[in-house]
């Protein structure tokens, strides 16, 4: 059967569609389709239509399964939406589970090259088989170019049945083989044989079809990982101390490819910053609370397991008041294989890290840009506040390219160190006390090591000091202490990113809040909802200590919906504890298998709910 | 303990150092150690070796985990700021620390169960990074805050205050130090001040990571018969290899030795170290040997001590990262924040 095009039912049931759909590459892990698929995702964005790429991989070097999945959306929702259009099923191991997830009417795209028998099919999908092996094997002798090359081949397939713009790829390629030409010139053409294949056989285009736009602007294509680690450069880091853990290890890379660029002395070749892998997140951690307590800005990376290793650390770092940034790339549980899988699980253990009474600033970006803003202003909030400041992205932000906002930095900005006594202030005679409440907003003064001969040394302790860093064990001195960091708290609040707030068209009594990487669904599921008459005033929390908004929001609404990717709904559990907020307002709506909360699932979960919640619509209610 | 407070006031003529400082200028708060106890005498040793050396007490960072010993920065340069930071972690902190600042002098002081047990792996980590420091572990082989329990550096056959014995290998912290790379390596002996002082002074003046094993009696848990850290256990014990005398460059030398009598290493800084040997063959610039050496003495039943291993031309962590020479924690936003052209640039490869 090979070399010839299965066909289904192509009745009036295909899926037809321009610049709107989703394509998924069910891959090997290892195989060298992960260029090809960027290939095909960047191709896209070059004809001006937005996308969000997601990659979903196994813990393993190789041979387990990998899926990318790309969201083509005109209108420019760049969460994922659910379902699948278009499988391109390579990898035999989990072939009826690609085949089950296509949308009826949608299409796979298969390697022919062995007769597959019917029953391995569905009926209500359109199947394109192209016998790419067998084209791979006549066109090439060696094994690895035979594997990497049929990864180009469908790419090029594909360029036919979309109408993707062969120049687009051409540019992408030989951006791609600057300089390493040789490497070129087999790509561009598998690139052309998979094509001209599909026009010469397969009838071009499909349903799905891409048309050039603009819509895509000045937007740039970046993971969160880089663009935090970016963010810390900005921030002025010098001292970073991580442990290698996925889903963070990049963003440590990150911060390392790009120090390395922006601060290395041109001259002497030395380096503006120091980056330690430590041995584990322990170490990693005390590293950063000792280059805070003296005077440098260090932050580390890591993921949930390292958060509870850090526990004690930050506990130190939040009562001994010496600035901490830690970024918290969230994934699924520990040990490994959900891993590599995202989650928004671990709110409440940073929030609350530690043992004792203890609170930390949490910052929630949505996306790559918020990621580098969050990042570097996450270093001014620490010196500022004097404690830990936990920037949490996920997986899903950190480790995927996504189109957003470009990067921008006003250069009038200036580092905020906080409060630092310096050396002429202590010469003046100005009183220094290391856990002193001079101006009233629970920030106290410090002083890094060194400053002074005789003046501004004080001892450094996690608890048992007066407001003179004099070691006491009296109980009213301890409860002093803990008020004034209650102060600090209540200061923070108006230092933090404040909430984004998204009104219905109309007036309504239903709210929701989100946050993180599950803003890009939700903006899909709200347009979907409203399109269904369900309107939802919207508000997306960008950080811990929660802003007054929010609280009021909650007060203007009789039933709020909070959308998370945990099982606990943790942020919800926050808002009750915080805000003194009765349960039953607060609606979780939860999503937690490890793969990135869907737009289909917030719509769907919202209107089923709704419902039963007895929430009288706007105008009943005003009639009352 | 006393609970009187510590007077300010002191004799007029209290000598002065060439900075005009008194030893007094170098102490701290009073101690709330037991009266007896080895490590008040660790301190004033580190007041002594601080005040000859003529050093700064505010360019001085202390810093140590949680214990007996780590307690006592408190109890010496109270110009200093010191961090009492978390159990078995104080060698995170003072890399941290030393990683923003690498102009000052790092003193880390450690215990045995900070630094033999729960610190186990950040003690070494340090010392195979090359810290530029002074790691003191004022070693008693006893939790005594807790009351008595063996540390992880108890010799196997010692016996507890109450009478049990010890069935758990001893963890020789200097035998460790050697193999990961320390590159100042001495053990010493509280009740000795005479070889303590100018063991520590060539430490201070160390650039890289130097470790000293001080052996340090407790005298509540640990200073009874068949105990091996007792005094007179170590009196009894101590084997010392070499006497040393720290000599800065300004200093004339005036003593005159027979010939093979001493042996000068010359530090990094121009500060010489004059070893007067005890044993002829004993050559401390020798790794291997001195692991040997060791290792050959201590089946023998002794406690060797002394300067055990200097490499007098180290490297640091911060030239093995290539570090500015400007400390970190001075850089200012020019110096670091690449601004919004570099931004730009950086936006158009990302599109």
């Amino acid at each position: 059967m090979s070399g010839t095009v299965t066909s289904g039912p192509m009745a009036s049931g295909a899926v037809t569609a321009t610049n709107d759909f989703v394509v998924k590459f069910a891959n090997v892990n290892g195989s060298g389709s992960a260029s090809a698929n960027q290939l095909f995702a960047k191709s896209i964005l070059r004809m001006g239509i937005p996308i969000a790429s997601r990659n979903i991989f196994p813990s393993n070097i190789q041979g387990l399964p990998t899926w990318f999945e790309v969201r083509v959306s005109g209108a420019g929702h760049l969460g994922r939406r659910g379902g699948v259009d278009l499988m391109v099923a390579m990898n035999p191991q989990t072939w009826d589970r690609d085949i089950a997830e296509i949308d009826p009417g949608g299409y796979l795209l298969y390697d022919s090259t062995r007769p597959m028998p019917n029953s391995r099919f569905r009926e209500d999908i359109n199947v394109i088989g192209i016998p790419l092996t067998q084209m791979c094997n006549a066109a090439y002798t060696e094994a690895r170019q035979r594997q990497l090359l049929k990864n180009i081949m469908y790419v090029g397939a594909l360029s036919a049945l979309l109408q993707i713009e062969p120049a687009v790829i051409e540019t992408l390629l030989s951006e791609q083989y600057k300089g390493k030409e040789k490497l070129a010139k087999p790509n561009h053409d598998a690139f052309m044989m998979g094509r001209e294949w599909a026009l010469a056989n397969l009838q071009c285009p499909i349903g799905l079809t891409l048309e050039r736009a603009d819509k895509v602007g000045e937007r740039i294509y970046v993971d969160g990982n880089s663009a935090a680690g970016l963010g810390a450069v900005y921030g002025g880091a010098t001292v970073c101390a991580w442990y290698p853990i996925t889903p963070s290890t990049s963003l440590a890379e990150g911060f390392e490819r790009y120090a390395r660029r922006f601060r290395t002395d041109a001259e002497t070749g030395k380096k503006r910053y120091a980056i330690v892998q430590a041995e584990d997140e322990l170490a990693s951690i005390g590293m950063v609370i000792g280059a805070a307590w003296n005077g440098a800005r260090a932050f580390t990376a890591t993921s949930g397991p390292g958060i509870s290793l850090m526990q004690e650390f930050v506990g130190l770092s939040y009562f001994a008041e010496i600035p901490s940034v830690i970024f918290d790339v969230q994934r699924a549980g520990p040990s490994t294989g959900m891993p590599t899988r995202t989650q928004q699980s671990d709110v409440l253990a940073a929030a609350y890290a530690s043992h004792g009474d203890t609170k930390h600033i949490v910052l929630f970006p949505e996306d790559p840009h918020e990621c580098f803003t969050f990042g570097a202003d996450a270093f001014d909030l620490a010196d500022r506040l004097q404690q830990p400041v936990f920037v949490l992205l996920d997986l899903d932000i950190g480790m995927n390219d996504w189109l957003c906002e470009p990067f921008d930095w006003d250069d009038a900005r200036q580092m905020d160190r906080g409060k630092v006594m310096t050396e002429a202030e202590l010469e003046s005679g100005k009183t220094f006390g290391r856990y002193l409440d001079v101006d009233g907003d629970g920030i106290p003064y410090r002083t890094y090591p060194g400053t002074h001969p005789s003046k501004g040394a004080f001892f450094t302790r996690g608890t048992s000091r007066d407001r003179f860093a004099k070691y006491t064990e009296v109980g009213a001195a301890y409860v002093d202490n803990m008020q004034r960091l209650l102060k600090k708290f209540e200061t923070a609040k108006s230092l933090v990113p404040r909430p984004v707030e998204r009104p219905a068209s109309q007036p309504t009594r239903t709210g929701v809040l989100y946050y993180g990487s599950s803003s890009a669904a939700m903006k899909e599921a709200l347009a979907a909802l409203e399109a269904e008459g369900i309107h939802l005033d919207a508000m997306r929390i960008r950080a811990f200590p929660f802003h007054d908004d929010v609280m009021e929001f909650i007060a203007r609404h009789d039933k709020v919906f909070i959308v998370e990717q945990n099982r606990d709904a943790q942020l919800r559990t926050l808002v009750m504890n915080e805000g003194g907020i009765a349960p039953a307002r607060l609606v979780p709506v939860l999503h937690y298998d490890g793969t990135p909360i869907t737009a289909r699932f917030i719509h769907a979960a919202i209107a089923e709910k709704l419902p039963s919640l007895n929430v009288l619509p706007f105008a009943g209610a005003a009639a009352e | 303990m006393s609970f009187l407070p510590k007077p300010k006031l002191h004799h007029p003529k209290l000598p002065v150092n060439a900075l005009g400082y008194t030893r007094r200028d170098y102490e701290g708060a009073i101690s709330t150690l037991c009266a007896g106890c080895g490590h008040d005498s660790i301190s004033a040793a580190i007041i002594q070796a601080c005040f000859e050396l003529d050093i700064e007490p505010h360019r001085v960072a202390k810093m140590s985990g949680i214990g007996c010993s780590s307690k006592t920065p408190d109890y010496f340069l109270g110009a200093s700021h010191g961090f009492n930071s978390v159990h078995g972690r104080m060698p995170s902190v003072l890399t941290g620390a030393n990683l923003a600042n690498r102009d000052l002098i790092y003193l880390g002081v450690s215990g045995d169960g900070d630094s033999a047990s729960i610190g186990f792996g950040q003690f070494a980590h340090s010392i195979r990074r090359a810290v530029n420091m002074t790691y003191i572990v004022e070693n008693n082989g006893v939790y005594g805050l807790t009351k008595g329990q063996f540390s992880a550096t108890s010799d196997k056959g010692s016996k507890a205050k109450k009478g049990v014995v010890n069935t758990d290998e001893a963890i020789d912290l200097i035998g460790i130090a050697l193999q990961l790379g320390a590159t100042y390596v001495g053990r010493s002996f509280s009740g000795d001040k005479d070889q303590l002082v100018p063991l520590i002074k060539g430490a201070l003046r160390h650039n890289g990571p130097a470790f000293i094993d001080c052996i340090s009696p407790c005298v509540a848990f640990n200073n009874h018969e068949g105990s091996t850290k007792s005094y007179d256990f170590v009196r009894e014990h101590n084997e010392a290899m070499n006497f040393l005398d720290v000599i800065l460059g300004r200093e004339a030398i005036t003593t005159e030795y027979a010939p093979g009598e001493v042996r000068d290493v010359v530090q990094h800084d121009g500060s010489v170290l004059r070893l007067r040997k005890l044993h002829d063959e004993y050559d401390p610039t020798d790794r291997v040997g001195a692991m040997h050496h060791l290792h050959e003495r201590k089946a023998a039943g002794e406690i060797v001590t002394g300067l055990l291993y200097i490499d007098p031309d180290p490297q640091d962590l911060h030239e093995n990262l290539a570090t500015v020479a400007t400390p970190l924690n001075r850089l200012d936003d020019a110096a670091l924040v690449p601004g919004r052209k570099a931004l730009e640039k950086l936006n158009a490869s990302l599109r």
